[in-house]
């Protein structure tokens, strides 16, 4: 082994450690909803290549509204799955969606694209 | 639920009509033309769809305010549907005021310039053009310039005139723009999802191609600084070919043409793929498409007056002329026609509607004329509840799917890692002179031939086009869950009355014993029942009515679930029910068993009465099949399933109906709160069971089911316990249910298996798996072809089902 082939193994292994860290490590903006007069826990989720914040924080039993804004076409990001809260909603482009539930459990549930590839989180504290 | 119902309000109620009234004017539209005379000359009507309204209370607060507002003339808060309509004067005020005065009361004002579904539909579809025709312009620059770049890089020396130190230099020149403008796109997309620290297909297209041309620039501009990789060591690595062999050094290879004619490829993939996708949702868009534009409004004087149909409100009496389409749901008021429900319910023999029948928007006139009076109006009538919950039931999941979910959270980035795996394997295995272009080779391929998208697209748009196709058959189904549940299906039970049978019975015989006569065995009998809201009270006082019997008052009613009634008529107690009933108060029954029994065996239901505890007579009543029910049931065995028939009727009753349809098992005399348990009980027995029934009385036994079909009459689909929604209520609907969600789940096998199959044994050759054995290496051009191809059959393979016939649609009436 030469090297060259030396630096490319040992670069090859960084970067299939980074992309381990980058993707399936990190954690993105984290927002907080906001209590609402009319007792209601809101925000707003701009939808383009991701979700803007991914990670929303809920508070327990309040009811809560997701104003899913699709700021693009692309068709990746046309449906939105809370899988665990069992709701599935397309998005109409350049258009707002709300999605309404009550999060009665504590913990973090993932919300994600139709293909579960564009990923959010929701944290649910008591 | 909720949530769809506060978009769809803001859609449709965002309707924000602005009627300008100059009553001088004349130039009066639609229903603002009928308020004319509420507005002065110089007022201004606006409708605001208002939200964070939690309750009526909030409706009036903002009511008040509106009120007290400067330049407005009235203010009405609709709480129900969301809309505040203003008069005001222009002169001294304008809708920005009132919206900032709504907003001051601590509510909010949805978009005022979006309109109802169908205007929001033409926008998406409109952004959606612009994107296709973008598509295509990026589509056609890559094909045209990776052309030539294909014919150089496949020359190898074979044609002379490219053997020339400026041939990289050209290929450069012709691929800058397919990557910088063609290519832009899914660099965008892979930026954006990075920043989101997510993967997509854009990703993998953006590395592979981006890969592709950085390498070959540099291999252009700067051959010399990949010497020292492709010759042995020996020597300090970078520093010797720097900088005097800039631009010279030895012909190292390069890749141009992989980057262009990949985007060229992908490009051409994507629009396939679009073109495919708009194709499944077709069946929605038709669905919306049906609904009328305008509807012919009676109004005072006789005259009748064009009014946009958003314009229509309950208690509008509208014309309807030969061939025209129905504007919304109503009740005949004068006239009578066939109508041509197909559209809705999949029935394709039109309706005899006379005077006091309903009629559904969106269904199509025959020959007669009519006038119908306005029940529902727009976002509460049957055709916008089906377009409602056919377009839950397109974005809905299908637990099938779960694990190619789970795959394809990982997908993206476990392929970089695997493509990154695949260069330093190569790199360090191949020979010294090509270690590094060999590598990248495939490295690229890798990346381009992996096809999360196929994956990803495999049940839902099976679901769009299976659920879509359904709706056109007038089948609902609630979603990919239901549909799921509905091809393991492997008992059906019927409920008899207003399913199997018309659900409209009807007296056919009366006997009275001695000492009675039959007028006055029925009147007593109707009057009774008149208390009942059972379809079998309801035919004794139909009967009676029709026979012009006088009916006496009674006092005292009580009904006994699913035996009779009893009450006090004409100084006697009277009891009106059936044998069990006859038996608990003791009544001697005078040899009217047998009759009954008799009148059973013909399948009809037998209702004895009883004066002061003395038997009177006994009431047959019956209800005519459905046409098509016998011809329904067969179609069910033959797709194999075991067909019950479910019904509170005495045991003879329900097997000679059982019978004439072809029915062998029946459960009767079960009563209306033990369907549940006798469904329960099926279930034990191992059992996947349907249960086919009405959706308010059945309700119970239908959420118990595993999968619960309710037959709809055409007018009524509002039914929470269904999974599946018959609009037409006729039993073919079940075939159709049944066989189409069979069909579905093959397709979304055929699926799925095909998208696992071909990444599976995809992304392996592309790494060089084959080569050990048999010298393969997989093109990154062959990789691009194949990856626009995955997603695209798989798509098409979902469309098929739009072509799926049910067997149950032949069943003769």
């Amino acid at each position: 082994m030469d090297t060259v082939e030396i630096i490319v193994v040992v670069g090859g292994v960084m970067l299939v450690g980074f992309v381990v860290w980058f993707f399936f490590m990190g954690e993105g903006e984290r927002e907080a909803a906001a209590l609402s007069e009319a007792g209601t826990q809101r925000v707003k989720i701009v939808v383009k290549g991701g979700y803007t914040p991914d990670v929303v924080v809920l508070k327990k039993g309040v009811p809560a509204e997701l104003d899913f804004y699709r700021d693009e076409t692309s068709s990746c990001t046309e449906q939105v799955v809370l899988p665990e809260f069992r709701i599935s909603r397309m998005l109409a482009a350049f258009e707002t969606t709300t999605v309404r539930f009550t999060p009665e459990r504590e913990g973090e549930f993932a919300f994600t694209c139709g293909m579960n590839m564009v990923h959010g989180k929701l944290v649910v504290e008591g | 639920m909720k949530a769809d119902e506060r978009r769809e309000g803001a859609t449709t109620s965002a309707a924000a009509t602005l009627e300008a009234e100059h009553g001088a004017a004349g130039e009066t539209k639609g229903r603002a033309a009928s308020e004319a005379s509420n507005l002065t000359a110089e007022e201004t009507r606006v409708d605001l769809p208002v939200t964070g309204m939690t309750c009526a209370a909030c409706a009036r607060r903002i009511e008040r305010r509106l009120s007290k507002a400067e330049g407005v003339g009235s203010a009405n808060v609709n709480f129900a549907t969301g809309r505040a309509t203003v008069t005001f004067d222009p002169e001294r005020t304008d809708v920005g005021q009132l919206v900032r005065t709504v907003e001051d009361v601590g509510y909010g004002v949805g978009d005022l310039t979006s309109a109802d579904e169908a205007t929001r539909l033409s926008r998406e579809e409109e952004a959606h053009r612009a994107e296709r025709l973008d598509a295509q312009r990026r589509f056609a620059v890559a094909a045209v310039l990776s052309l030539p770049v294909l014919v150089i890089a496949m020359s190898h020396g074979r044609i002379p005139l490219f053997d020339a130190w400026w041939a990289n230099w050209l290929q450069l020149l012709l691929t800058a723009p397919v990557v910088f403008y063609s290519g832009w796109p899914f660099y965008r997309g892979a930026w954006t999802a990075l920043r989101h620290r997510a993967a997509d297909m854009n990703t993998l297209i953006a590395t592979g191609t981006g890969a592709a041309f950085i390498y070959s620039v540099v291999a252009t501009v700067a051959p010399g600084l990949f010497a020292q990789v492709t010759v042995n060591d020996g020597m300090p690595p970078l520093m010797d070919a720097l900088p005097s062999d800039w631009g010279m050094g030895p012909m190292i290879p390069v890749y141009f043409e992989a980057a262009s004619v990949i985007i060229a490829l992908v490009l051409l993939g994507r629009l396939l793929e679009a073109r495919a996708r708009g194709r499944t949702s077709e069946a929605i868009k038709k669905l919306i498409g049906l609904q009328a534009r305008t509807a012919r409004v009676a109004r005072a004087g006789g005259v009748y007056e064009d009014v946009p149909v958003e314009d229509l409100v309950p208690g509008d009496v509208i014309l309807v002329r030969p061939g025209e389409k129905i504007p919304t749901d109503g009740v005949i008021t004068e006239g009578a026609s066939f109508v041509d429900e197909s559209m809705l319910t999949g029935e394709s023999v039109p309706v005899e509607k006379r005077e006091g029948a309903e009629v559904v928007g969106a269904s199509v006139n025959g020959t007669g004329s009519f006038q119908f009076r306005a029940t529902r109006v727009g976002r509460d009538t049957v055709l916008q509840q089906i377009v409602r919950l056919v377009q839950e039931a397109q974005g809905s999941r299908a637990p099938v799917a779960r694990l190619a979910d789970q795959v394809s959270g990982y997908f993206t980035p476990v392929v970089i890692i695997i493509a990154l795996v695949t260069f330093v394997v190569w790199f360090v295995a191949a020979p010294v002179e090509t270690r590094l272009s060999t590598a990248l080779v495939n490295f690229v391929s890798v990346l381009i031939i992996a096809c999360p998208c196929a994956l990803g697209l495999a049940t839902p748009t099976a679901v769009m086009v299976g659920t879509g196709r359904a709706a056109q058959a007038g089948v609902l189904i609630k979603g990919g869950e239901a549909l799921e549940a509905a091809h393991k299906l492997q008992t059906v039970v019927l409920d008899k009355t207003g399913t199997v049978t018309e659900g409209k019975p009807s007296v056919t015989d009366v006997f009275a014993v001695a000492g009675w006569t039959e007028e006055e065995l029925l009147r007593l009998a109707a009057s009774v029942e008149r208390g009942s809201e059972h379809p079998l009270g309801e035919a004794v006082v139909r009967r009676a009515e029709e026979l012009g019997l006088p009916l006496a008052p009674a006092s005292d009613f009580g009904a006994v679930a699913g035996h009779g009634v009893e009450a006090e008529a004409e100084g006697r107690r009277l009891t009106v029910g059936n044998l069990k009933l006859m038996k608990e108060r003791g009544v001697a029954l005078k040899g009217l068993r047998e009759r009954a029994e008799a009148l059973s065996a013909e399948g009809k239901t037998p209702v004895f009465v009883s004066a002061d505890g003395e038997a009177a007579g006994v009431i047959a009543v019956a209800d005519k099949l459905r046409p098509e029910s016998a011809g329904a049931i067969a179609a069910l065995k033959s797709l194999g399933l075991e067909v019950l028939m479910l019904t509170g009727d005495n045991r003879r009753t329900a097997e000679a109906v059982a019978r004439a349809v072809g029915i062998e098992r029946v459960l009767s005399e079960v009563l209306p709160d033990g369907k549940a348990a006798e469904v329960k009980k099926l279930q034990a027995e191992g059992r996947r069971v349907a249960m086919v029934g009405d959706g308010i009385n059945d309700a119970p036994a239908l959420a118990q089911a595993d999968v619960g079909i309710a037959t709809g009459t055409g007018t009524d689909i509002a039914m929470e316990a269904a999974d599946i929604t018959l609009v037409g209520g006729s039993l073919r609907g079940v075939v159709t249910a049944i066989e189409l969600s069979r069909r579905t789940m093959r397709v979304i096998r055929q699926n799925l298996f095909w998208a696992f199959i071909y990444n599976a044994l995809g992304i392996p050759v592309a790494a060089g798996a084959l080569y050990p054995f048999t010298g393969w290496l997989l093109s990154p051009l062959f990789a691009s072809a194949a990856m626009a191809l995955s997603s695209v059959s798989v798509v098409t393979n979902s469309l098929r089902l739009r072509r799926f016939k049910s067997s149950g649609e032949n069943v003769k009436r």
